[in-house]
């Protein structure tokens, strides 16, 4: 099953990525998601660390009657276009964000999510299909706090130069 | 984890752990004297007995009794984690859909290693709480990791055991516990089991263990740390009305099935339940369950035990976990 939701942003793509790449963030504006480590070898990553290209995230969301995850992997990274993962262990899962400009300073950010459990049979595609409103409600919750979390940084980084500005 | 070695359980078409409790207890007698956990082993043995006498019947039991043998005999090696995978999305529709199941706290589990689960236990021969939660721990952990759950001799003989044994489900003794943590696996159990998961309908927010401790010693023999899990909402999945000692006893089926339960409910579709042997439609009741904080038994406690005070601590905490969770209740069944 493949859901994705997506919302216009009022900042630069630079800064949406940023915050996206910041693994620190995730708890706080993606919705439902109850666990998101950065895995080092085998290890949880202590220090603060941008996703990259290979980085391993253990993660979890909450779906109905349980925390369903696992450990994914980032499979692509496009600086500032694309980020997309794929899981490792746990249900099949991809994602991936996508930003494009949208004018005027602004960007289009793409949430896209696939899931599902090869081999499941019948019991796979009911339980995809019961999931699917849950999680197409997370998604848009999720971008809904990033662009708030996004436009909340913006002026707040706007303001600070101007007072730099009238500072000097 | 060998398999010689859970081999060696399967002895003349009976388990040797078949007087274990479903508690994980050790083979022993119980306070009131009964031995817990011999339903199938029961059933086996005149199986087993007419087998060997030769004879026709002995030919036409043999195979039952042989069957029926392989079935309590306990191999950790049969847990199959593709199995559980492919099966998460049912367990999870009918936790979700039917159960309306909310687990807590789940992150209280020590993220590796062994630890023993000691759980109450609701809902007569079905057991939500234990589908509820093995689809939790599932999910959360990744099936990846090794996790079993003890179970009465009479679950893994009856016809759908052999799909349990792939869960992860063994028949319910000392030894295979011992057997799992040693491994490094998460083992639930269910002290209160038979006794417990039968209660009447209007003890349903109450643990009763029934002064078993068998996991206490388990806990500390294997230096494992105990985690309390605790379940409201299965004792409304019907209407519990007794145990049915007293008809066990009535019926005499204690001395010659050693049946101590003989439960009575009002349940769907049998209306009348004597026994549950073959089950029922469980009421959609809510299922909650919460995880509570993870126990180091010799570090709290001591190296001497006092297995009475530990009970009482540990069955404590549980029970103020259970009020509180009952107490979130506005309606039965509704939650």
């Amino acid at each position: 099953m493949r859901i994705n939701s997506s919302i216009i942003v009022r900042a630069p793509k630079e800064l949406v990525w940023e915050l996206i790449t910041d693994p620190a963030g995730y708890l706080d504006f993606m919705s439902g998601i109850t666990r998101w480590e950065l895995q080092g070898d085998g290890d949880v990553v202590e220090t603060p660390a941008r996703l990259e290209l290979g980085s391993r995230v253990r993660m979890l969301i909450r779906v109905g009657a349980a925390e369903v995850g696992g450990l994914i992997e980032i499979v692509e990274y496009e600086d500032c276009r694309d980020m997309a993962w794929s899981s490792v262990t746990g249900i099949d899962q991809r994602g991936r964000w996508r930003l494009r400009d949208a004018g005027k300073g602004m960007t289009r950010v793409e949430l896209r999510y696939s899931y599902g459990v090869a081999g499941a049979g019948i019991a796979g595609l009911l339980a995809e299909r019961v999931g699917a409103p849950i999680l197409r409600r997370r998604l848009r919750e999720s971008l809904q706090r990033l662009k708030q979390v996004t436009e909340g940084e913006r002026q707040r980084r706007e303001a600070g130069a101007r007072r730099e500005r009238a500072a000097a | 984890m060998s398999k010689a070695t859970t081999g060696s359980a399967r002895v003349n078409g009976r388990s040797a752990d078949s007087n274990a409790s479903p508690n994980g207890d050790a083979p022993e007698r119980d306070p009131d004297g009964a031995d817990r956990g011999a339903l199938a082993a029961a059933a086996a043995l005149p199986l087993a007995a007419a087998a060997a006498a030769g004879g026709i019947a002995g030919r036409l039991l043999g195979p039952v009794a042989r069957s029926l043998g392989n079935r309590l005999s306990a191999d950790l090696d049969d847990r199959d984690p593709d199995f559980i995978r492919e099966n998460l999305p049912l367990s999870w529709l009918i936790s979700t859909l039917w159960f309306r199941g909310e687990v807590r706290n789940m992150q209280n589990i020590p993220e590796q290693g062994p630890v023993l689960l000691v759980g109450n236990h609701s809902g007569g021969n079905l057991t939500p709480d234990t589908i509820v939660f093995t689809v939790a721990f599932c999910t959360y952990f990744g099936v990846e990791r090794p996790f079993y759950q003890l179970a009465h001799n009479l679950v893994l003989a009856s016809p759908v055991g052999p799909l349990l044994r792939r869960y992860g489900t063994v028949s319910a003794s000392h030894e295979h516990a011992r057997e799992a943590l040693e491994a490094g696996a998460a083992v639930l159990v269910y002290p209160g089991g038979d006794w417990e998961v039968h209660r009447p309908v209007w003890e349903r927010n109450q643990v009763d263990f029934n002064g078993r401790k068998g996991f206490i010693r388990l806990a500390r023999d294997a230096g494992v740390p105990i985690v309390p899990v605790v379940s409201v909402g299965g004792q409304e999945t019907a209407l519990f009305l007794s145990h049915g000692g007293g008809l066990a006893r009535l019926l005499r089926v204690d001395r010659t099935l050693r049946l101590k339960v003989l439960p009575i409910s009002i349940a769907l579709p049998w209306i009348v339940n004597v026994g549950d042997f073959f089950s029922h439609l469980p009421l959609p009741a809510k299922i909650t369950i919460e995880v509570l904080d993870p126990i180091d038994v010799e570090a709290r406690f001591g190296p001497e035990l006092d297995l009475d005070e530990v009970y009482e601590q540990i069955t404590g905490e549980m029970q103020g976990a259970l009020d509180g969770l009952a107490a979130e209740r506005r309606l039965p069944v509704i939650g």
